[in-house]
């Protein structure tokens, strides 16, 4: 078993649907719990828009790859398959982000180099080695979706926090008079939003009788 | 710096301990206090010379970092010490580094966010990684860049004549936009050359700009031995070094935050090494970094960011410069 030791399961018999969303949204956020995909986190978040945006992609990539590696879990040799999962990954991705230069161009002139890097996202990865290369297709899906569900719910929880506290608006719309505290807009206010999000998150699942971060000191 | 107090009371007259035998004067409570009171003077005379709107700043700053205080160690359940001076110093020193115009709840909210995530975040007082006063006016010079850079008052003139509220770059300023001369009409205008350097009838931040005074609290403190020079004059030979080319060295010497920096947050027990060599090599790193930040950075005074920077690196000088051994080798310490 790999560094994430709370992931429930993972050889026995699969947790049910609700518990793995349950999972990957509260108790093993990406972001929040795990400490994953920091990088994309500080650098796309300036505005929900953004966040929100790169959460979908990243959830269309998480759940698609999960699924293909559940399927395909028994041909994979496990000496070549960290790079089997990244071709996977690379195709879905390729997938994406062609599909969203064609329908969204004003969005994906935005966010479009991060697009691209959810390839080299960390917790995709993780996923697929922990979970899905170990699970049958319908609780990797679920794993996929409540982990992809976790990582947009962060995105546009610290992008509205960001944008709101930044630049006094909410998707675009002004709602505060100026911008109230611009230092939260620029990068270092990044790093400084997501460390009170993830103790809000922390506090929270402390309060729900979890345990403490399982896993943290990732990179990606 | 630990919380120095007296064990429970001795049941007889007379203890019999082994040595060595302590005699417990100072506490955290008595050097700060001594600090704030250093600092009072040069606070004072800030609002004698840029006004009313100084005094808010002050007020404000402080009571940002007093309530931050109270409400950090009430939610992480510790014992309120709101009495020992350090969120009031803390509180004071940012105010001392602000510019005089700068709107009160701004003020406030450099004092929260100094005491409450510069501060209590890494666990109160003495755990600290950076000057939580520093980390403020840095927040706050990313949030209000125009307010930061733009708030500074023409000050009164020497007693007597009007004050008007009317917004004059400080020296280093003028001297980062337009060269020399111009910085020293600034300077000179309003009361003579000694007059703006010293006793600070001179454009700037509300604490900075008498050298003359911040050097009468750090004589208190040097006497008092709560302050050593190691530091201090690490720095200003650093700043020397980095500004000698410059042509104008004496100026950068007596001017903007330096002696407040150099004196009052650079020697910060927490956030500085604790052996002399260690200090030296800190001291020499902020005053290089300040002059470095001054003549080629982006903005006109560096000394905010540079001790931030060696603060960084305490921990680093602590580890390259240890203490030598005086025990022979292999007695058992």
């Amino acid at each position: 078993m790999s560094a994430h030791g709370t992931t429930p399961a993972v050889s026995g018999p699969p947790p049910s649907p609700w518990q793995l969303l349950v999972n990957g949204i509260l108790t093993e956020n990406p972001v929040f719990r795990l400490a994953l995909s920091l990088c994309p986190a500080v650098a796309v978040t300036t505005t929900v828009l953004n966040g929100l945006i790169l959460g979908v992609a990243v959830l269309a990539v998480q759940v698609l790859s999960s699924m293909t590696v559940a399927i395909f879990r028994g041909v994979i040799h496990p000496r070549v398959r960290i790079p089997v999962y990244t071709i996977i990954i690379a195709v879905w991705v390729s997938a994406i982000d062609m599909t969203l230069a064609a329908f969204a161009p004003a969005v994906y002139a935005q966010v479009g180099l991060y697009v691209k890097l959810i390839v080299a996202f960390a917790i995709i990865i993780s996923r697929l080695e922990v979970f899905a290369s170990r699970q049958p297709l319908v609780p990797s899906f679920f794993d996929g979706l409540g982990m992809g569900l976790g990582f947009l719910l962060a995105l546009v929880t610290i992008g509205a926090f960001r944008e709101l506290l930044g630049n006094g608006s909410v998707l675009g719309y002004h709602v505060l008079p100026s911008q109230p505290l611009l230092f939260f807009a620029l990068p270092a206010g990044g790093f400084f939003s997501i460390a009170l999000l993830m103790a809000f998150f922390n506090w929270l699942e402390r309060a729900r009788g979890g345990k403490p971060a399982a896993s943290g000191g990732s990179h990606g | 710096m630990s919380e120095m107090s007296a064990g429970p009371a001795a049941p007889h007259a007379f203890v019999l301990s082994p040595g060595p035998h302590l005699h417990v004067e100072e506490s955290t409570r008595r050097i700060m206090w001594w600090v704030n009171g250093a600092l009072a003077p040069a606070a004072i005379w800030g609002v004698y010379v840029f006004g009313w709107n100084a005094l808010a700043g002050i007020a404000a700053s402080i009571a940002g970092a007093l309530g931050a205080e109270w409400l950090g160690a009430r939610m992480t359940g510790r014992r309120t010490t709101l009495a020992d001076g350090s969120a009031f110093c803390t509180g004071l020193l940012l105010a001392l580094t602000l510019p005089p115009r700068l709107p009160a709840y701004e003020a406030f909210l450099g004092g929260v966010f100094a005491i409450a995530l510069g501060k209590m975040i890494f666990g109160g007082l003495g755990f600290n990684l950076f000057n939580p006063a520093l980390l403020g006016r840095a927040f706050l010079m990313a949030s209000f860049p125009l307010a930061m850079t733009s708030g500074w008052a023409t000050p009164r003139n020497w007693f007597g004549a009007s004050l008007d509220a009317v917004t004059s770059a400080t020296p280093l300023a003028v001297i980062k936009e337009h060269g020399f001369a111009a910085g020293l009409a600034v300077i000179t205008s309003p009361a003579g050359f000694w007059n703006a350097l010293a006793l600070g009838f001179r454009p700037g931040s509300i604490g900075e700009t008498s050298v003359v005074l911040l050097a009468l609290g750090a004589g208190a403190l040097l006497a008092r031995r709560i302050l050593t020079l190691t530091i201090p004059l690490s720095v200003f030979a650093g700043v020397a070094i980095a500004t000698w080319h410059t042509g104008v060295m004496p100026i950068h010497l007596m001017s903007g935050g330096l002696w407040l920096g150099a004196f009052f947050m650079a020697t910060d027990y927490v956030t500085s090494p604790s052996t002399v060599n260690g200090q030296v090599a800190f001291g020499l790193l902020v005053g290089l970094l300040t002059g470095i930040i001054r003549v080629y950075g982006g903005y006109p005074e560096g000394i905010c960011y540079a001790i931030l920077i060696a603060n960084a690196m305490a921990p680093a000088f602590d580890l390259w410069f240890r203490p030598r051994r005086t025990a022979p080798a292999g007695t058992p310490s």
